[in-house]
């Protein structure tokens, strides 16, 4: 019989989350650990030995980094596909992937975390990166088309964590006179079944950030 | 309809190398198109408006950026011929896990040497030794990363040997005294003509540094 599926997570990770939503979205069954990242279980730091993180889908064999979790389960469990076919829409699909968590997340904390002197251009700076993410959904409902796909689930940054970001730091950077597409696809995005369920609570997730940010805040 | 390949590129730049490697891999015919990095062309600002960086792509018109993701493209289009990522989905996420790591600190890791001097540059080479041994734990008695056949993780990590010997030169150390198995890797790797014809001769690479060193104002 085979080994059941785990996938090592946190209820506040994001990046967590979106293994939850590709794993439902593909009807796999799978065991969900949830661990204490303040004293982490030996058998997750076994599993992702090099960056000690969650998420870690396990499966016979582990495999970790969030990105590259969803492209596995896209081709071990192939109905339903998440990723688009055509290589070039993949490639489109990659790429903006990559920017939410390398440039996207960074110029947003940057904005969300600047004395007031430097905030007015590190606003500036985020709104047009996030303008430019926005401009790739085109006349699509979803980034993936008529149904939620890769992108959309990485994206689950912008649909939770800026929502959050606002409360806690009191900056709103996805503005409805700015951004009406991109939070019309949020809309859209938190309203799917599957991502509802997947979501954390919003307060929850504003108090543990007002925590984890207490130093910050604080020094502010 | 023959494929308009076009590549924007910059002479040493790892990132670039790796695109011409994998182009090299696959018997692909192709435009070169230096770019002057200070004075960024409007070719490349429209078909990079993002990060506004090199190696860009543009097949058929179309503009793919980020090396590992060109690389990737040019493997999925191009799949009859040489593949680069391995079939099964596990071993596949596990290329492009060593793939995105190097992409994280090595480059990173090197140029620091390069900057630096004294106590700080030797944290620095430590730093950077360590993770050159990490990556030979990966590699094992393997071949290549990709097994017997030389793939995606090969093509990621081999550029950056165009620079070895300007770390070495710059931070006066040996990288085959600590590293055997991985000089010895990388020696396979000069074997291939995809790999020999696109890196760039140390020698050039060693005085592009120089060059950056001068104008960061190290020297």
């Amino acid at each position: 019989m085979a080994e059941e599926v785990k996938l090592f997570g946190m209820w506040a990770s994001l990046y967590s989350r979106r293994i939850e939503i590709a794993l439902i979205m593909k009807g796999v069954q799978f065991e969900f650990i949830e661990e204490d990242l303040q004293n982490k279980c030996p058998l997750l730091l076994q599993c992702n030995s090099i960056h000690k993180k969650v998420p870690v889908l396990h499966n016979g064999m582990p495999i970790a980094e969030s990105i590259i979790i969803l492209e596995y389960i896209d081709e071990t469990w192939p109905d339903n596909p998440i990723l688009p076919r055509d290589p070039y829409d993949r490639a489109m699909a990659r790429f903006w992937a990559r920017f939410i968590d390398e440039k996207l997340i960074w110029v947003s904390w940057d904005a969300y975390s600047s004395k007031e002197e430097d905030q007015g251009k590190a606003i500036e700076e985020a709104c047009k990166q996030l303008k430019a993410l926005e401009n790739e959904l085109k006349e699509k409902e979803f980034f993936g088309g008529d149904t939620v796909g890769y992108l959309d689930i990485a994206a689950i940054m912008v649909a939770s964590w800026f929502g959050v970001m606002q409360e806690v730091m009191k900056v709103e950077l996805l503005t409805e006179e700015n951004f009406p597409i991109l939070r019309q696809w949020v809309e859209k995005f938190v309203d799917c079944p599957i991502v509802k369920e997947c979501l954390p609570h919003k307060e929850k997730m504003v108090e543990f950030t007002r925590v984890l940010l207490k130093d910050f805040l604080a020094s502010r | 309809m023959a494929d308009e390949i076009i590549l924007l590129d910059f002479l040493p730049s790892i990132f670039g190398m790796r695109v011409r490697v994998a182009l090299a891999e696959k018997g692909l015919m192709y435009e070169y198109r230096e770019q002057d990095l200070w004075n960024k062309s409007p070719l490349l600002l429209e078909m990079n408006p993002v990060h506004k960086k090199i190696p860009v792509l543009i097949h058929n018109g179309k503009p793919i950026c980020e090396s590992t993701i060109i690389v990737q493209y040019i493997d999925e289009v191009w799949k009859d011929k040489s593949p680069l990522l391995p079939a099964d989905p596990y071993e596949r996420a596990q290329a492009r896990f060593w793939a995105d790591y190097i992409d994280k600190k090595l480059y990173d890791l090197g140029k620091k040497i390069t900057l630096t001097k004294g106590e700080e540059q030797d944290t620095r080479k430590r730093e950077f030794l360590d993770f050159l041994k990490l990556l030979e734990g990966e590699l094992g008695d393997k071949p290549f990363f990709g097994g017997e056949n030389f793939g995606f993780v090969d093509v990621s990590l081999v550029a950056f040997s165009s620079r070895f010997y300007a770390y070495e030169s710059f931070g006066n150390f040996s990288i085959e005294a600590e590293c055997p198995k991985l000089i010895a890797w990388t020696k396979r790797c000069m074997e291939r003509e995809s790999v020999s014809s696109s890196l760039l001769d140390p020698q050039k690479v060693h005085d592009f540094v120089a060059g950056m060193r001068r104008r960061y104002g190290v020297e």
